[in-house]
């Protein structure tokens, strides 16, 4: 239904409204200075089949970069994924 | 239909009408599983676009709206990307949505600012510091252009289905 455009950044990041895990990830780019384009899904983990599909399982934050190919769940694995390929010393 | 009252008169609309460019706006753009900020601009890219702005989700207006627009699916006969615009919050529109098996995605614009752009908006009686927009039809091109504009003047007031019809004929 929502098919992306040449305009999308590279990263996806799929989040929930209010949750600490998601808006780590959120700082954890912008202090990258990475643009991303954020995904806002369903609340009730249950009803996450979006997630689902991208991860294999319904949590949040997750992240695709097209960049990489990469897609991945659990904020500590995206935090050191984030700095591991775009810090400083990477 | 004659009810033998007078219906309520909205002020005149002063929207952009035929071969005025339509103007660009981003706001959060739902769908059955999750929202994203999405520009006018990024779906014109892909082609026409008809863009709805209806009552609050749960008013009638906005349900006969959406029901006779599934009903006819446009979008299976012509090149054109249907979405709809209220001032309902994106979880609203996702239950919208899926009650309604809707087919189409729907922007959430809480506050108004779209509805202001258009010049469509409907200050609602009983509903203090409230405002939504009126029903308003805009067909819009591949350049932005606006090739079909319709507003409502009367509350409650629906579109000429047939007329959306005729303009997507000829795109």
């Amino acid at each position: 239904m929502s098919e992306s455009t040449p305009e999308d950044p590279p990263i996806t990041l799929y989040r929930l409204q209010a949750c600490p895990f998601c808006e780590r990830i959120v700082r954890t780019l912008e202090e990258h200075d990475l643009d991303y384009q954020s995904r806002f899904v369903e609340p009730l983990h249950s009803k996450r089949n979006a997630v689902k599909r991208l991860t294999g399982q319904r949590s949040v934050p997750a992240i695709v970069d097209e960049t990489t190919g990469v897609t991945m769940s659990e904020s500590e694995n995206i935090v050191e994924y984030i700095e591991t390929t775009y810090g400083t010393g990477a | 239909m004659d009810l033998g009252f007078d219906v309520v008169e909205l002020d005149e609309p002063d929207y952009p009408e035929e071969g005025a460019s339509a103007p660009e706006f981003v706001r959060p753009l739902v769908n059955d599983e999750y929202w994203e900020d999405v520009a006018l601009s990024e779906l014109t890219a892909d082609g026409p676009v008809l863009l709805v702005f209806h009552s609050m989700d749960g008013a009638f207006p906005a349900t006969y709206i959406w029901k006779e627009l599934a009903d006819r699916a446009f979008d299976e006969q012509y090149d054109v990307t249907i979405v709809g615009l209220s001032i309902s919050t994106p979880y609203e529109h996702k239950t919208f949505i899926a009650d309604r098996n809707l087919p189409y995605r729907l922007f959430s614009d809480p506050q108004n600012g779209v509805a202001e752009m258009y010049g469509v908006v409907n200050d609602l009686g009983g509903f203090a510091g409230v405002s939504e927009s009126r029903p308003a039809v805009f067909l819009i091109d591949g350049d932005r252009t606006v090739r079909y504009a319709w507003a409502a003047r009367e509350w409650p007031e629906f579109p000429d289905y047939d007329e959306i019809e005729n303009a997507l004929d000829r795109l």
